[in-house]
């Protein structure tokens, strides 16, 4: 059980709090509800390009990262397609110092054309790290924009080409700062060795003065249902040929998420699961298969990859990912599998929940999917699933009809 | 309220930083067992820590495939059922090789410890290493390694420690796709009958402990052959390589370079290792390092550059390493060597080393968050053959090094000769 509180100051800003006297830190995590699927088509990769931008200096104070490390902190921050998050850890008696920071940046940055410049460079080298540099680094570039036709989970969070964040603004940049950066667009939430009234008057004095902002409304356009199979087939100069299968699936709010979740579990949670032993280890077609889903807040994917084994025919081994879907289809799973499964997400569960980083964390984004409460809520609703259920979701989920088919071809 | 102006704060060098002490006991065979028992989670963790390391081994890779097909069938249980028995309880058991040792970890909710114990117990005692095993083991090994060769920052990876320590020391060798082809479960049998059932083991726990562990560990492995470790390795001298430039060209499509340098440094045991600990953070141990200020945030020739002390017990290496933009790539390399040169030549100032000193005892402060992490620095600690007096004076050392002694260590130490250069397209 995580125990914590929620307030929220006038201007719309939501603070959670959640004490830990065991620790001698404190968490501040600042979320913000906007990712790349906010972005404009044109310009994809700039909410990404942005969270650089919030470390080049505020309106009040020039650095982010500096008064943080001589307040003995460190901090960092993620982009994904729904959210933004920033986050840092500093000893507790100097948390003051992350409310200045967090706040100054709220309020507004800098709008430092150096920092644009530097950092536009930085993340076309991330680009090129992660997406360009490595074997195998565009198969979601390609698939993505497959998958789907319409939502913008059609692009990746990083962009779907270097020149969007290269031709990135100032313009850009204060346009975005001022649609999505507003206290009604943020969660906080306070963790660790901290008191909820400290936390509370900390929050007025630092939070409360930032107007509050025109309020975003979210309308981007949904994904509709696909109606027949798809597939694309890619060269590329990597040593082995790859199989990657797609289908769509729930929001993460929807409660059939949690069967598909399960679901994915049972399909690959480890080397007892049916996908490694029977394709891996019995039938020896892969070398490594998994299958999971994006996890992502607008209904997402249900992914199967695989590495094949050198020499044997794709479509093959494509047939034998369809038989095994298939005997789900058609025989369900035994009580002894659902347990496993069960058991695994408690376990899970537990581990995560051991440090305050990701306490908080979990809040942020509880908080962000409408109900902070499902932190202590979700493992019921994980318990609640069963057999039928897997088996129901099953012939929906893996119908050829909603399934997208890559085949990543070895050149030689 | 002047937002210009920082909060005040408590320095971080002020803080009284305790690492919590580990229980001890002995197991029958006289196996040492450490462990931290604190946290709110019912979880535990167990690792089994055998010298079984690529130090060991007669032929590259044999420890590797030893150590990760103890859980691909023992005489009572096939590689599916193994894994069954650990998952079907949400536990996850892993197992990785290293230099000087190899271990075998557990995962789990204490209250299903004492149904796993069995399972490890009978990897660690009756591990069969079958013949179908091995040859799914090799054919994924190797198509595993032909991707990773085809990225620069792998091949970068491998090759530096060749130079620095040469192929042939356990820092410096690698695997080759023909290494895989030797392994033969003989010889697997073998080194797993010397330095599994016969080796040298120790015992790291923590998480939420039941009261019983003592005994469960006894029953389970006090009366294996198993004896405790000399914590000690014989010698092997490094052969480092004669040349000390090297481009490498690996992927003719390679958009941007690795980038590794690196230079021999003494172990833990040495009186300079505490302090250049500092030196390195200044140099480019953190995000607010001058490799990092200067390379990423001002110039923006990569996503990140990093510089740090390998941790390896006998003898280890300084390095940097970072991925830089293709026609970046001799700018990056000057900049680097700019930045040592900068540190020879000036001291840093009290502004600088004191948000270093600082931002270290933050960070060691946050470090020491739950039992796991705890352990994680014990562990290290007892490895390396040092006491809890190695913690207290890293913390000495981050508090009171001064400008000039930095300065003279990195006169000593960040000499660009001393450096290994490589670049990898």
């Amino acid at each position: 059980m995580i125990k914590f509180e929620k307030f929220t100051l006038d201007n719309g800003l939501r603070v959670l709090v959640h004490e830990d006297k065991s620790t001698p830190m404190a968490v501040v995590n600042v979320m913000y509800d906007v990712g790349a699927r906010d972005e404009d088509p044109g310009k994809t990769g700039f909410a990404h390009l942005f969270e650089h931008l919030m470390f080049g200096g505020s309106i009040n104070i020039p650095s982010y990262d500096e008064p943080l490390q001589v307040a003995g902190g460190e901090n960092n921050a993620y982009t994904t397609n729904d959210l933004t998050n920033y986050y840092c850890q500093l000893p507790a008696e100097n948390v003051e110092t992350a409310f200045w920071l967090e706040s100054d940046r709220m309020l507004s940055l800098a709008f430092s054309k150096k920092s644009l410049e530097v950092q536009r460079k930085v993340v076309s080298e991330e680009f090129k790290e992660h997406y360009i540099n490595k074997p195998y680094g565009d198969v979601w570039h390609k698939l993505r924009e497959v998958v789907y036709t319409s939502h913008p989970y059609r692009w990746m969070t990083i962009g779907k080409e270097l020149k969007h964040v290269e031709d990135a603004t100032l313009e850009d940049v204060k346009s975005f700062f001022h649609k999505h950066y507003t206290p009604s667009n943020a969660i906080l939430v306070v963790a660790g060795n901290v008191e909820l009234a400290q936390v509370k008057e900390l929050a007025e004095k630092w939070f409360g003065p930032i107007p509050a902002g025109e309020k975003y409304r979210r309308n981007i356009p949904q994904e509709p249902p696909q109606t027949a199979p798809r597939f694309l087939e890619v060269k590329a100069d990597v040593p082995l040929d790859a199989l990657y299968k797609c289908w769509h699936i729930y929001p993460r709010v929807d409660d059939r998420y949690y069967t598909a979740d399960l679901m994915a579990d049972v399909l690959s949670g480890g080397g007892s699961s049916r996908l490694y032993q029977s394709l891996v280890k019995e039938q020896k077609l892969f070398s490594n298969i998994e299958c999971y889903h994006m996890g992502s807040i607008d209904a997402g994917i249900m992914v199967i990859e695989g590495k094949l084994v050198k020499g044997i025919d794709i479509k093959l081994a494509d047939e034998a990912v369809k038989k095994e879907l298939q005997l789900l289809q058609e025989q369900g799973i035994t009580t002894n599998e659902l347990q496993k499964v069960k058991n695994k997400t408690e376990s899970a569960m537990a581990f995560e929940d051991m440090s305050v980083m990701n306490r908080a964390q979990s809040l942020a984004n509880y908080e962000l999917l409408g109900d902070a409460d499902l932190i202590n809520s979700e493992l019921g609703k994980y318990q609640a699933v069963t057999a039928a259920d897997i088996l129901e979701q099953s012939k929906i989920i893996f119908s050829e009809n909603n399934c997208t088919t890559m085949y990543y071809r070895a050149l030689n | 309220m002047n937002r210009k102006e920082a909060p005040v704060i408590i320095d971080a060098v002020d803080f009284k930083l305790n690492l919590k002490p580990y229980e001890y006991f002995t197991l029958d065979n006289g196996v040492p067992v450490y462990t931290i028992d604190a946290g709110a989670q019912e979880v535990v963790q167990i690792e089994w820590v055998f010298y079984a390391g690529n130090w060991n081994e007669e032929k590259r890779g044999l420890a590797g495939a030893t150590n990760f097909m103890l859980k691909n069938g023992t005489t009572h249980r096939t590689a599916f059922q193994i894994n069954e028995d650990f998952e079907y309880y949400g536990a996850y058991s892993n197992r990785a090789c290293y230099n000087e040792t190899a271990t075998v970890t557990l995962h789990t909710l204490s209250k299903h410890l004492d149904k796993l114990l069995p399972v490890v117990n009978d990897m660690l005692t009756n591990a069969t290493f079958p013949e179908e095993e091995l040859e799914i083991f090799k054919q994924n090994s190797k198509q595993r390694l032909k991707v990773n060769l085809q990225k620069c920052e792998f091949v970068a990876g491998r090759l530096i420690d060749a130079y620095v320590y040469g192929e042939d020391h356990p820092y410096g060798k690698y695997t080759h796709l023909e290494d895989l082809d030797g392994l033969t479960t003989d010889l697997m049998r073998s080194f797993y009958k010397k330095y599994y059932l016969n080796g040298q083991c120790a015992i790291f726990v923590s998480g939420k402990l039941p009261s019983d562990i003592q005994q469960q560990l006894n029953e389970q492995f006090g009366k294996l052959s198993i004896t405790k470790p000399s914590f000690k390795n014989t010698l092997i001298q490094p052969a480092p390589s004669e040349q000390k430039k090297y481009r490498i060209e690996n992927d003719p499509k390679a958009v941007q370079g690795a980038i590794r340098l690196a230079a021999e440094f003494p172990n833990r045991h040495h009186a300079d290792f505490k302090k250049v600990m500092v030196l390195n953070n200044i140099f480019g141990g953190f995000f607010g390092s001058r490799l990092m200020s200067n390379i990423r945030e001002d110039k923006g020739y990569t996503y990140g550059i990093h510089s740090y002390i390998q941790n390896h017990i006998q003898q280890s290496a300084w390095l940097v390493s970072t991925e830089a933009g293709k026609d970046v790539c001799d700018a990056t390399l000057e900049e680097i060597y700019k930045e040592m040169k900068t540190l020879r030549e000036q001291p840093v100032d009290e502004e600088e080393l004191s948000l270093v000193r600082n931002y270290m005892m933050g960070s060691i402060l946050g470090d020491l968050d739950g039992p796991f992490q705890i352990m994680a620095k014990w562990k290290n600690i007892i490895l390396n053959n040092l006491d809890e007096k190695y913690f207290y004076e890293s913390v000495d050392a981050i508090r009171n090094t001064s400008a000039e002694e930095l300065q003279a260590l990195a006169q000593k130490y960040l000499q660009p000769e001393n450096f290994y250069e490589l670049i990898v397209y």
